[in-house]
C-alpha cells in the first residue's frame, strides 16, 4: 500500500464564505502566474495547484486550460506588474 | 420492545416522523435545537390553548376575558415583551448553530460531489497517483429490476461515496446542467449545488455505517432516481479503498 498523507486546501481569510468559486479560480490564476513568473519547477507554486487542484471541478480546469491554448482565456494572467518588483528588487 | 430496539437509522422509512440518527456533530445539534424549540412550542400552545378555552366556558366569571377593560398598560407590555423573550431564546441557539455549522476550519481531505441530470459525479482530487490522475467516478441509482436482495429501492447506487470516519471531510457541492441539492439527513447536510457556483459544506462522520440521502432540489424528470449513498469506513479501510481506485 502507498503512503498517503491525508491534506487539502485549508482556511482562507481571503474566502471564509461558503462560496468558494472564487477561492478555486483565484488559485487557479495565481499558478499560471506563478509558473510564468518563476517557471513550472518552482516549488512554491505547487500550493497554488494543489488548492485548485483539490477545489474546482476537473471539467472547469479542463475547459480553462483549452481556453487559455487558444488563447481565449478571459481572467487576468498578466504577469507585468510582478516582474518590475523583482527586477527591482535585483537592482 | 421499541426501547429494545439498538439498530440505528439511516434510511427513510415508511411513517417516519422523526429524524434519521444522527452521525455527526452537527446533526447532533440540529436534533438539540428542535427538541428545545419544539419545548418552547408545546409550553406555548398548552397556554394559549388554555386560555382560549378558559375565555369560551368561563366567559362571565373568569378574570381573562373581562369586558369593560379597554386600555391596560401593564398588560400590553406584558403581551409584548413575552413573545419578544421567547423569539430570542429561540432565536440565539439557532445562530449559534447556523454559525457553527457553517465553519469549515481545518478539513483533512475534500470530496467534490456534481450534481448532474440525473446522476452524481464524485472527484478526490486530493489524491493523485504517479500519472497525474485523480479518482473520479460516476454514481448512478440501481433501477428496481436489478435490485439485489437487501438493497434498498430509489437509495442504492452502483458507485457509493467512501468516507473515513473521525476525519474532518470537506465537501465541495456544485452542478453541471440545474440546480441539484445534496441532501444527507444523517449528517445534517443539505446543500444546493448551482451550476457556476461552488459551495462548501463539512461533515465529521462519527461512527461507521451506510447512509442515504436524495437529491433534493427539483431538477427534472428523474428528479427522485439521483440518491446519494456514503459508506463510512475507518481510516484504513478508506486507504485500502483508495489504493484500489
Amino acid at each position: 500500500m502507498t503512503e498517503y498523507k491525508l491534506q487539502t486546501p485549508g482556511f482562507d481569510a481571503r474566502f471564509p464564505q461558503q462560496n468558494q468559486t472564487k477561492h478555486c479560480y483565484q488559485s487557479y490564476l495565481d499558478y499560471h502566474k506563478c509558473v510564468a513568473l518563476k517557471g513550472s519547477d518552482f516549488e512554491p507554486c505547487k500550493v497554488f495547484w494543489h488548492t485548485f487542484q483539490s477545489l474546482c471541478p476537473h471539467d472547469w480546469v479542463e475547459n480553462w486550460d483549452d481556453e487559455r491554448e487558444k488563447g481565449i482565456f478571459p481572467g487576468d494572467l498578466s504577469i507585468d506588474q510582478f516582474k518590475d518588483k523583482t527586477e527591482e528588487k535585483k537592482e | 420492545m421499541y426501547m429494545l430496539n439498538n439498530m440505528l437509522n439511516d434510511v427513510p422509512t415508511p411513517w417516519g416522523m422523526f429524524f434519521q440518527d444522527s452521525a455527526t456533530p452537527n446533526m447532533e445539534g440540529m436534533m438539540e435545537l428542535h427538541n428545545n424549540v419544539m419545548f418552547y412550542l408545546c409550553m406555548m400552545l398548552g397556554f394559549v390553548s388554555y386560555m382560549l378555552y378558559n375565555m369560551l366556558t368561563t366567559y362571565n366569571h373568569s378574570v381573562l376575558p373581562y369586558k369593560y377593560l379597554y386600555h391596560g398598560q401593564f398588560i400590553e407590555i406584558v403581551w409584548t415583551t413575552f413573545p419578544a423573550m421567547i423569539l430570542l431564546i429561540i432565536a440565539f441557539p439557532s445562530f449559534i448553530l447556523l454559525y457553527i455549522c457553517d465553519e469549515v476550519i481545518a478539513p483533512a481531505m475534500t470530496i467534490k460531489a456534481m450534481g448532474l441530470q440525473w446522476y452524481w459525479k464524485y472527484e478526490y482530487s486530493d489524491f493523485i497517483d504517479d500519472k497525474g490522475e485523480t479518482i473520479e467516478f460516476e454514481s448512478y441509482m440501481i433501477p428496481e429490476d436489478l435490485l439485489e436482495e437487501g438493497q434498498l429501492r430509489q437509495l442504492d447506487v452502483d458507485s457509493p461515496i467512501v468516507c473515513p470516519v473521525d476525519t474532518h471531510m470537506r465537501f465541495i457541492v456544485t452542478a453541471a446542467d440545474v440546480i441539484h441539492d445534496f441532501a444527507m439527513p444523517s449528517l445534517g447536510i443539505k446543500i444546493d449545488a448551482v451550476p457556476g457556483r461552488l459551495n462548501q459544506t463539512s461533515a465529521l462522520i462519527q461512527r461507521e455505517g451506510v447512509y442515504y440521502g436524495q437529491c433534493s432540489e427539483l431538477c427534472g424528470v428523474m428528479h427522485s432516481s439521483m440518491p446519494i449513498k456514503i459508506e463510512a469506513v475507518s481510516l484504513g479501510e478508506f486507504l485500502a479503498w483508495i489504493d484500489e481506485q
